[in-house]
């Protein structure tokens, strides 16, 4: 059926490495060559890069397993960020419990954990109740999830409204800065950066070493061989659809510190990871991280080149777009993909 | 001899195509039973009917006794059915290893039944950690066949188990199979009527969806003019 989940090639390697190299490249041009400025870009990059992973991951395994595009995946992104905001800013929302808990950092730590839940939850009743007896109706799976990505969005405007939340809750973390060639970057940031590296380890060594990992693998070649091995598969893909509806409410939950809530995340995200996973090549987890960290280090380093006046600053929202053209151009089934 | 499998007035549609239209037989338990039939006569549908890929329409399949009609593939694997499919399926990103060990039903499956498998297919031990679909054409239905082995299988499908092999590898496949043949049932579906002929004890021919004939293998192989006219082999 389809092969994917791909170990790296010499190819996809060479040219991941040969995209990346370009990108530090340009952003070091765009920084004018300070490296205060250029370690700034590489580190947002790598931000934006784990944030995007949090939801492309659970895009990518959704769509090799059950041949899924699952676009609400944006929508429990952005929910986990308005849950999380809610939870941590008592007396802004319209979530009563997050009071309860005086420290801060402690419940914004509950906060997120409730976020995942929520994701986990809603990600389990989408699969299990809507889009199970759709199954082998692509174009109906497809229409569902992009109706229940509208519907989530028109849940949360009606909750929280149209506009914009910006965090105004300090957390000690967000306070606490480090410098680096005598630019300042946020510990907070830093601890995103080091959480999602920890999460993509973690899912390799799910999908590397563990038995659900094995079965997963064989069930984005072949779901149905892997069946008749004795393997209930539905729960299977149950379970990944859950996981990655959690990991993107996660991503959610992390985010909003530093990007604010707002109605606008769910689309951006959902976007920017749909030209990870195909510029990564479908269905390979290892495309996913590595087209992660091309497209959020390519929008840092446009957003740092935007920030010329002579520059606007569209060219930074293109540039998941531009590099998904990019790649395609020099490898049309992806950096890791191959035929599906 | 009792039956393991019994086949009973089965169709089954594949989208709007009526693939079987009437399939009928009995498979006694430790036998090698061969499905013969002409390229698109519904053989291969039949093992996927029974291994509830194709669930029928009408009819019924019995296992032991008991109806597997409507159960999903899973729950029919785990009473004992393993299945090899054609052109064999093997996960390709997986290791030899990984390859077997997906096939556990229960913890420790392959450390049981490992050395009858290594022993089977003696080249597969050195094998184990290399991907699957780097392997020989040969190597791959080894493995195909040893998957279906690493649990407590009585009853194995094994489809067209000779399909572009060297004649090596067959004498080396039939020979694993017939010692198979000493504690489980083989139902396969060969095209090489050759290859059918000296494995198999039972046979059934499918032509056009339909069950036309069944038997002792020696009989048919006396019998020309039903082999000329539903197997086109002189």
């Amino acid at each position: 059926m389809l092969k994917s989940l791909v170990p790296a090639g010499r190819g996809s390697v060479a040219t991941s490495v040969a995209l990346i190299g370009a990108i530090l490249l340009f952003a070091l041009y765009a920084a004018n060559f300070s490296p205060g400025i250029f370690a700034i870009t590489l580190l947002s990059g790598l931000l934006r890069a784990m944030l995007l992973f949090l939801v492309a991951a659970g895009l990518s395994l959704i769509f090799g397993l059950m041949d899924i595009l699952n676009f609400a995946q944006g929508g429990y992104f952005m929910l986990g960020a308005y849950i999380t905001f809610d939870i941590v800013h008592p007396d802004a929302g319209v979530i009563p419990f997050g009071g309860f808990i005086s420290d801060p950092t402690l419940r914004f730590a509950f906060a997120i954990m409730v976020a995942t839940l929520v994701g986990a939850a809603l990600g389990y009743v989408l699969e299990r109740g809507l889009l199970r007896p759709l199954y082998k109706r692509a174009l109906f799976q497809l229409v569902l999830t992009f109706g229940v990505s509208i519907i989530l969005l028109e849940v949360v405007k009606f909750l929280w409204g149209p506009s914009p939340y910006s965090w105004t809750v300090r957390l000690p973390i967000q306070e606490a800065q480090f410098r680096i060639f005598d630019t300042p970057f946020s510990t907070y940031r830093l601890f995103v950066i080091a959480m999602g590296l920890l999460l993509m380890a973690g899912v390799t060594v799910l999908l590397r070493r563990t038995r659900i990992g094995i079965i997963i693998r064989a069930g984005v070649q072949d779901p149905e061989m892997v069946s008749a091995l004795g393997i209930n598969v539905r729960a299977v893909f149950t379970l990944v659809f859950t996981l990655g509806c959690a990991l993107a409410a996660f991503g959610g939950g992390v985010a909003v510190p530093f990007l604010g809530a707002t109605n606008s995340l769910g689309s951006t995200f959902l976007l920017a990871s749909i030209a990870v996973i195909v510029l990564g090549g479908l269905g390979s987890f290892e495309g996913t991280a590595v087209g992660s960290v091309v497209v959020g280090l390519g929008w840092a380093a446009m957003e740092q080149f935007s920030a010329r006046p002579e520059i606007g600053t569209v060219l930074a929202s293109m540039s998941p777009m531009l590099l998904l053209a990019l790649v395609l151009l020099l490898r049309p089934k992806g950096l890791f993909g191959e035929d599906r | 001899m009792t039956d393991v499998l019994t086949l009973s007035g089965v169709h089954t549609f594949i989208n709007q195509f009526h693939i079987l239209e009437g399939v009928d037989f009995t498979v006694p338990a430790g036998s090698i039973t061969v499905l013969l039939g002409r390229n698109g006569a519904g053989k291969t549908t039949t093992l996927r009917t029974i291994m509830g890929m194709t669930p029928p329409s009408a009819g019924d399949v019995l296992f032991n006794g008991a109806s597997i009609k409507s159960r999903a593939p899973y729950t029919i694997a785990r009473l004992g059915v393993g299945y090899v499919p054609e052109h064999r399926a093997i996960f390709r990103e997986l290791t030899v290893l990984e390859n077997l060990r997906i096939s556990e039903r229960a913890k420790g499956d392959l450390d049981r039944t490992s050395d009858f498998i290594f022993r089977l297919f003696p080249d597969l031990k050195r094998l184990v950690t290399l991907r699957g679909g780097s392997l020989s054409g040969g190597q791959q239905q080894m493995l195909a066949v040893a998957r279906a082995l690493v649990s407590d299988n009585h009853l194995l499908l094994i489809d067209e188990p000779s399909e572009g092999l060297a004649p090596v590898i067959i004498e080396q496949l039939m020979a694993a199979i017939r010692e198979l043949a000493a504690d489980k049932t083989v139902l396969l579906v060969e095209q090489n009527f050759r290859v059918a002929s000296r494995l198999a004890d039972r046979y059934v021919i499918i032509d056009d969806g339909h069950s036309v004939q069944s038997g002792l293998m020696p009989d048919l192989i006396q019998d020309e003019a039903t082999v000329q006219r539903y197997l086109g082999v002189a």
